[in-house]
């Protein structure tokens, strides 16, 4: 075994990867895992290993259950890089990674993509004002540094993850003006088809139930229904107008947290050439794998949220089939489908409440698509929606062409932030389906290198 | 005469604890005490920044958005190099951070470990 | 007139039949079509241009002169600034030995042809123009002439003239056949999902498709593909104020670092070991570029003749049909959009000597070819 040769190299230390060590782990197989934070744990769990007592608390079961998995990953013996910044995966299992201002090679027989979930974008208009952040960032603001919000704060959008933000701000004293909840009667009666399935996710289904309680006592101000959604301010957030019921409504903010759901960071699967698919319930793109996450004939897998959105602990239960599968392909693991079998139940019992909850909180279309032409859609090149739709009328059939003309796509987060408004806004312009459409060509680097780093 | 407040009301706040360890860095020159261990972009918003730069097209004022590592909002100048992730950088003490004004420049002198 | 492909050649000629009242449709590939101009690095270049053929040489000259018109029509017409920059271009070399050669190579070219100034520096002059020059480099030459444009901003002004001047722009179509149709004035062009335009003249500007187009209306077009990968940077404050011949710095403030020449068939990827080698390379030339930071890479083909000089020919067996092919889209846009494209109109004579240009020349069974990249 050497330093830079393993049977597996994973990227990624959230749940899915950090199972995943564990599990290759334990059938002794030899395992690098690579991820750009400073410490383990991924965003899910992000600074677990050093989260005090009372904030274990504020955050909630799930989060401190990571504990025991981040523990049993100290104790698996991976070689672990953290700082590691992968700016190229290849088919044959070479992974080139900046740590300390150099680049460097590692190589698996096989390679384990388990970068996870990023926050859906929210183009609405004045959303790239100062004092607007994700619900997700909050959230890891909270966990990686106790931090809350110092004055009132506004919440807006949809989805588990804005609630579970709440009812974690309001366990620890933080001060909530207002919830502008998007989502509308339509919605539940959307998600009213789907009820079997969230009943055989009883369990999960519970927990919703008692945190969407919490919120309504004591009075959080919450609006439902709420659609037009627009940030207000100069140089600054200061508020956040929209319509509920019909009229027009305008709450005063200097920090603003919008979120819609989470979507599978894709950027190393496509830069992969990998195929997509473009999932309607989810309304992202999802890798296309085999039942174990294999990506076509390649030696590389894909595990947890960046396969498609499954939550935490079907991430790492993605990450453990992972595992068995790269041992079985290696001849250490010789009763697959009897290690598996397990491991499918509670994958397929995760999985049970998982339509409801997109049907329910299916992120509006106006909150996606942006149709005022004003309206930032490539936050680094600062170009707009208007821009996108002017490109489809000179004939732009895709992101890649619009990309050429406009440079939405050309900036420092690679397209990770505009990608999916860009298809959308072009399927939409063209009347056809996202899948029609398609997506940016993302090339390495998948993160910026100085050019520096690679010279010796 | 700032046009505007460089550093106001904090947008966040870490409650207090006897077990706090702070650092002191600077932000444009002016001392900021913040929490230990974090990353500067954590820092910056406890320490009252509310805008980390200026976009590269337009000039517009921007701070972090996602807070790990994607939107790349929150660039800042970091002991003398340009356009740093400040969300993925953890906070050192004696750190100088400047706020990242359009595009990177080439010719600076950096200083302090680069971490 | 139908011109097949809608990239640098096919949009500049198109544009220069179009602002001539001629009615023009242009068909184009879909999103992800292999499209060279996408990996053109933006120079507008003279000097060194056509040492093996005093008439490309005059060619790219007329063409880099006729250049600010463009610019100024466009500007003037769409709003897009096509970024045309001419302050003088340089070319730098690593070694006595190379700068002796290059000097040969240019006094001959300004002989020979003519108009064509150029200057030797060495390595303290050459600091005064490019000061960040890094200690390896030995000097350059310089030629006055030289300038660069944004060859994506170009490609979206023609795209939006185009339409200005009533031209037809059609996207997402593979034209499989082009026939030539005696008795019913001109041709018929039929895409691979059936659908059909009808002409009475024809211009293939499809690139790579060129070679198999051409064949089916008597015209001989030897092009094959070579890849190119570049790499880019973030913005940068401006720092390098004249183009180079493999680094420049555009008028966004990214620095584009070119280019390989490989010859790997159809595809146009990105490997990691030539990424390391032009950031080295990139590094050696400009040492301050070690700070800068790379945000993209990318690979295109270009389509190369054997010697690396244009195709321009009418076709004998099936009159009102042309080809034109060349791999500098951008250079010679001027010259496609104000002669090639009233020529293929019939407004104007060919050009004169343009015999260089006949795809014709390949068939030569005598001759050896071999070109720069």
């Amino acid at each position: 075994m050497s330093d830079t040769v393993a049977d597996l190299v994973i990227i990624g230390c959230g749940p899915a990867g950090m199972a995943a060590a564990c599990e290759a782990r334990a059938l002794n197989l030899s395992v690098i895992l690579l991820d750009e934070q400073a410490t383990i744990g991924g965003q899910i769990y992000r600074s677990i290993e050093s989260a005090p007592a009372e904030r274990l608390h504020v955050l909630g079961h799930d989060y401190a259950s990571g504990r025991s998995l981040a523990s049993e990953f100290r104790n698996s013996g991976v070689r672990y890089l953290g700082g590691a910044v992968v700016w190229n995966v290849s088919s044959d299992g070479t992974v080139d990674y900046v740590a300390s201002g150099r680049s460097e090679k590692v190589m698996g027989k096989h390679v384990l993509l388990a970068s996870g979930a990023m926050e859906r974008p929210f183009p609405i208009s004045g959303w790239t004002l100062p004092g607007v952040m994700g619900a997700g960032a909050a959230q890891i603001l909270l966990k990686g540094s106790g931090a809350l919000p110092n004055g009132p704060v506004v919440l807006a959008g949809c989805g588990p993850l804005l609630y579970l933000l709440a009812w974690q701000y309001l366990r620890a004293g933080a001060t909530i003006r207002a919830l502008v909840d998007t989502t509308a009667v339509s919605d539940y009666l959307r998600a009213a088809r789907h009820v079997a399935g969230a009943l055989r996710g009883w369990r999960d289904l519970v927990k919703g139930v008692k945190l969407l309680g919490a919120l309504r006592f004591p009075a959080i101000r919450v609006f439902f229904g709420c659609s037009e959604l627009s940030v207000e301010g100069e140089r600054r957030v200061e508020g956040l107008s929209f319509k509920h019921r019909g009229r027009p409504v305008r709450v005063p903010a200097s920090l603003l947290l919008l979120h819609q759901g989470v979507v599978p960071n894709t950027q190393l699967t496509w830069s992969i050439g990998s195929a997509h698919r473009w999932d309607r319930d989810q309304l992202c793109w999802q890798p296309v794998t085999d039942a174990w996450g294999r990506l076509g004939e390649s030696p590389i897998y894909v595990a947890g949220d960046s396969r498609a959105i499954v939550g935490a602990q079907a991430s790492a239960v993605q990450g453990r089939l992972a595992a068995l599968a790269v041992g079985e392909r290696l001849g250490v693991v010789t009763d697959f489908a009897r290690r598996a079998a397990p491991l499918e139940r509670q994958l397929k019992r995760h999985a049970s409440i998982r339509p409801f909850l997109d049907a329910l909180y299916r992120p509006k279309n106006g909150n996606r698509i942006p149709q005022a032409n004003g309206t930032v859609v490539c936050r680094c090149e600062e170009v707009t929606a208007g821009q996108i739709r002017r490109c489809v009328e000179l004939g732009c059939r895709g992101p890649n062409q619009t990309k050429a003309f406009s440079r939405c796509g050309m900036g420092p987060c690679q397209g990770r932030f505009c990608g999916l408004t860009v298809t959308e806004i072009i399927a939409q312009a063209r009347g056809v389906e996202p899948c029609d459409v398609g997506y940016y060509r993302i090339r390495p680097p998948i993160k910026p290198v100085m050019l520096g780093d690679f010279v010796q | 005469m700032q046009a505007f407040l460089m550093i106001t009301e904090p947008l966040f706040a870490i409650p207090r604890s006897s077990e706090l360890e702070t650092v002191t860095i600077t932000f444009e020159g002016e001392s900021l005490t913040v929490p230990a261990g974090v990353s500067v972009a954590a820092a910056l918003l406890v320490g009252g920044v509310r805008d980390f730069r200026s976009s590269a097209v337009g000039q517009a004022p921007r701070a972090p958005y996602c807070m790990m590592g994607v939107c790349f909002e929150c660039l800042v100048e970091i002991d003398g190099v340009p356009a740093r992730q400040s969300c993925i950088v953890t906070v050192q003490d004696g750190m100088e951070v400047r706020r990242q004004v359009g595009a990177a420049s080439l010719d600076y002198v950096s200083f302090g470990k680069r971490s | 007139m139908t011109v097949v492909g809608g990239g640098l050649v096919g949009a500049a000629i198109a544009y220069g039949a179009a602002r001539m009242g001629m009615h023009v449709c242009v068909l184009d590939q879909g999103d992800t079509a292999f499209r060279a101009s996408r990996g053109n690095f933006g120079l507008v270049w003279v000097q060194s241009k056509g040492h093996r053929s005093p008439r490309y040489a005059r060619w790219s000259r007329d063409a880099v002169k006729l250049w600010p018109a463009l610019q100024k029509e466009l500007l003037e017409l769409t709003g897009i600034d096509a970024g045309l920059r001419q302050p003088g271009g340089f070319w730098l070399g690593f070694s006595d030995a190379e700068m002796r050669a290059r000097f040969e190579l240019l006094e001959g070219l300004d002989r020979q042809v003519g108009e064509i100034p150029f200057r030797m520096m060495d390595r303290s002059e050459l600091q005064e123009y490019l000061p960040e020059t890094g200690p390896t480099v030995a000097g350059g030459s310089f030629c006055p002439l030289d300038g660069h444009a944004n060859p994506l901003m170009l490609l979206h002004g023609l795209h939006a003239a185009l339409r200005l001047k009533g031209a037809e722009v059609i996207t997402g179509i593979d034209i499989e056949q082009v026939r030539y149709d005696p008795g019913n004035a001109g041709f018929d062009v039929i895409a691979s999902d059936g659908q059909r335009w009808k002409s009475e003249r024809l211009v293939l500007a499809a690139g790579l498709g060129n070679a198999h187009l051409a064949r089916q209306v008597g015209l001989h077009v030897p092009v094959t593909s070579t890849r190119g990968q570049v790499l880019i940077t973030e913005r940068l404050k401006p720092f390098l104020n004249y183009p180079t011949n493999k680094i420049r710095q555009t008028g966004d403030g990214t620095v584009q670092v070119g280019s390989t020449s490989e010859d790997v068939g159809l595809d146009d990827g990105t490997t990691t070991d030539k990424i390391e080698w032009l950031a080295r390379r990139a590094v050696a030339t400009f040492p301050v570029l070690a700070r800068a930071r790379l945000v993209r890479a990318w690979g295109a083909l270009r389509p190369l003749t054997p010697d690396g000089l244009p195709i321009y020919q009418a076709s004998v067996s099936c009159p009102g049909a042309y080809v034109a092919t060349s791999h500098s889209g951008v250079s010679l846009a001027a010259a496609h959009s104000f002669v090639i494209g009233p020529w293929t109109c019939g407004y104007i004579e060919r050009p004169p000597e343009f015999d260089v240009f006949l795809g014709d020349r390949f068939l030569d069974p005598n001759a050896s070819f071999s070109h720069d990249h």
